[in-house]
């Protein structure tokens, strides 16, 4: 039986108007998450993976506009809703953990209102009942003796605990999907570790779909279902995480997994990809990549290449796997360490 | 003490006081020595300690108590420090994590570069100077057409790279990065990477490397200290630290590193290490040649 997806975007588009011109941030996006499923998002910065998700929340400054396409949560079509019909997706049906959990949470307001907040909001509950829940959630997200931390305020509270104190916010009001945008970048690895745990913990408990926003290839590898790299705005390769990790098939994707240090054998140098991501103001009109891309070949330049279908799950986007275009292979050395 | 040792530092203490009741010792009787051409790396988590211990190195402020060698000379005594400041400051250059607020905003590129070379009196004439400018520019990668502009219409990798340059122009015998790659994109940390693997190389400058990110810090350095709560807990050649890690916190710490391979991530058991259980009276013991670990 084919399910629903609970997310769905067509062939978005997003631009900012700007004084200097049009940014074209994000570039007919398709994707879709089950329910259940993590998909990861992934690119470096400026290729349109954080506008991608405020955009489904709609969070998005005011000079941005959906240029084309849908969003579609839960079969309803959300691209037009105004604000007042977002507040009301906003906690129920959609959820948002950015990466600084001290620009999340209000200094000055103990944890325990902070949760219970939006737990009032969108539920017909009495304080008491509201208060009962958060310490459910604080217990839900590993936070020993929630009883009485629930009255502290959020400086008691070591970087780890604050995010995980956003996560019980995020969850409180049990939303559908929960967009989590770098919610690891700023903790050390023990703590990342923990959190990751949780996330998966959380989704097997209560069958939650998650989007995961990363520029951190090992952090995905360990959270994600699925993956999609984008670039440019543009997902450049879609697919289940053993896809794109054990046999990718874009040559961005074959540069960012090289790039990583624990893909490098001993004496070798590092592989980066030269120069830099395009500036989205005027981008080129063919494969953004090709400038970066030493397999580019002539149409790279001209036109945009369509989306390949490699298997069921999988698609990428490059002309290298079109019919007339010389076989590549995958670089030896990243060959090497997949096979490992 | 050794001929060949660039800095050493010895029983290095840093507390800070935040009231009567409160005394943050950041760094708690740390001593390691870097010999002259090698790469250190120094890891740990946040609040550990090794920022701290570089900026003491550094001379911003001075160690509670013990002792800081660089060239055989005690810098870390205050009539010593002044006396050869000059040197000092042009020998230990730094590289910091937030590259646009190591430049100067209202500088050009070429100025950001040629002040150091102006104040240490290296080269006072025009023409000299600015040939000095193109070929430290075209050697961290830039052409020289970037020399006119500001530091905010650089990325943030290009920033570095001009921050790089201008501390390879003080010919330095030891640079202090901290951090220096931590806020790039992946593909732009490997080519920063990259080039102070090439530079270091060239000009023989001797490296301290402060990340959080083990990956890279197995992959630049020739030597890695492992801190925790100022303490350093582990210390070895970078081989034998990653392929045989003694300490409980060390094993910790590795295990937690994601590794971009889906199926051993999701099977893989990570480590967890009790912090409280550090002895306070310890000490580093050699268990192997060069293999340090706190007991």
């Amino acid at each position: 039986m084919i399910m629903e997806p609970i997310l769905q975007l067509k062939n978005l588009s997003i631009s900012f108007d700007t004084a200097n011109g049009e940014v074209e941030a994000v570039r007919d996006v398709n994707l879709s998450l089950q329910k259940g499923e993590i998909l990861a998002i992934v690119g470096e910065s400026g290729c349109g993976k954080t506008v991608l998700g405020q955009s489904v929340l709609k969070l998005l400054p005011k000079n941005s506009r959906i240029k084309e396409g849908q969003i579609i949560v839960d079969g309803e079509d959300i691209t037009n809703y105004k604000e007042k019909k977002m507040r009301n997706l906003r906690g129920p049906a959609l959820s948002m953990v950015f990466q600084d959990p001290m620009t999340t949470l209000n200094p000055t307001i103990p944890i325990g209102k902070q949760i219970t907040e939006s737990i009032l909001k969108h539920n017909k509950v009495s304080r008491e009942e509201a208060k009962k829940i958060a310490i459910e959630m604080l217990h839900l997200v590993g936070i020993d003796d929630p009883v009485y931390r629930i009255s502290l305020q959020p400086h008691f509270f070591s970087g780890g605990m604050r995010q995980r104190c956003v996560l019980a916010i995020a969850l409180a009001s049990n939303p559908k999907i929960l967009f989590a945008d770098e919610p690891t970048t700023s903790l050390d690895v023990t703590v990342q570790a923990k959190i990751l745990d949780l996330l998966l913990d959380i989704r097997d408990k209560t069958g939650i779909s998650i989007v995961f926003i990363s520029h951190d290839l090992g952090v995905v590898a360990r959270i994600a279902d699925r993956v999609a790299v984008m670039y440019a705005g543009k997902v450049v390769e879609i697919g289940t995480a053993e896809e794109v990790f054990y046999d990718p098939c874009h040559p961005y994707t074959w540069g960012l997994l090289s790039a990583l240090p624990s893909n490098t054998t001993e004496g070798e140098n590092l592989r980066s990809i030269q120069g830099m991501p395009p500036v989205m103001m005027d981008p080129p009109p063919g494969d953004a990549f090709a400038v970066r891309n030493e397999y580019a070949l002539k149409i790279d330049y001209e036109e945009m290449p369509p989306m390949f279908q490699i298997s069921p799950t999988h698609f990428t986007a490059t002309w290298l796997l079109d019919e007339r275009a010389p076989k590549v292979e995958v670089p030896l050395s990243l060959k090497r360490s997949i096979s490992i | 003490m050794n001929s060949d040792s660039i800095l050493e530092v010895r029983h290095l203490k840093q507390y800070f006081h935040v009231n009567k009741h409160l005394t943050i010792k950041a760094i708690d009787d740390v001593s390691f020595q870097i010999d002259k051409g090698e790469i250190f790396g120094l890891v740990g988590e946040t609040g550990s300690g090794k920022s701290t211990t570089a900026r003491t190195i550094m001379g911003i402020y001075p160690p509670a108590d013990g002792e800081v060698y660089f060239k055989g000379q005690l810098i870390s005594d205050k009539k010593i420090y002044h006396k050869n400041k000059k040197e000092i400051q042009r020998k230990m250059q730094f590289i910091f994590q937030d590259s646009a607020a190591a430049l100067n905003p209202r500088m050009t590129v070429e100025k950001i570069i040629a002040e150091p070379l102006i104040i240490n009196h290296i080269i006072n004439e025009k023409e000299e100077l600015k040939k000095k400018i193109d070929s430290l520019l075209v050697e961290v990668g830039l052409d020289t057409s970037y020399k006119s502009k500001y530091p905010s219409e650089l990325s943030g990798g290009q920033r570095q790279r001009v921050a790089i340059a201008r501390s390879i122009g003080m010919s330095p015998d030891l640079i202090i990065g901290d951090e220096p790659i931590a806020s790039l994109d992946i593909s732009i940390q490997a080519q920063i990477v990259t080039l102070f693997q090439k530079l270091q190389k060239k000009h023989g400058f001797t490296f301290l490397f402060i990340a959080h990110d083990l990956s890279i810090i197995r992959f630049i350095s020739d030597k890695v200290g492992v801190m925790l709560k100022g303490k350093m807990m582990e210390m070895a050649p970078a081989k034998e630290l990653f392929e045989n890690p003694l300490h409980p916190y060390t094993k910790a710490l590795l295990s937690a590193v994601p590794v971009p391979d889906p199926i051993y991530e999701r099977n893989k058991k990570i480590l967890t290490y009790d912090e409280e259980s550090i002895q306070a009276d310890g000490q580093m013991v050699e268990v192997t040649p060069g293999h340090f670990v706190y007991k």
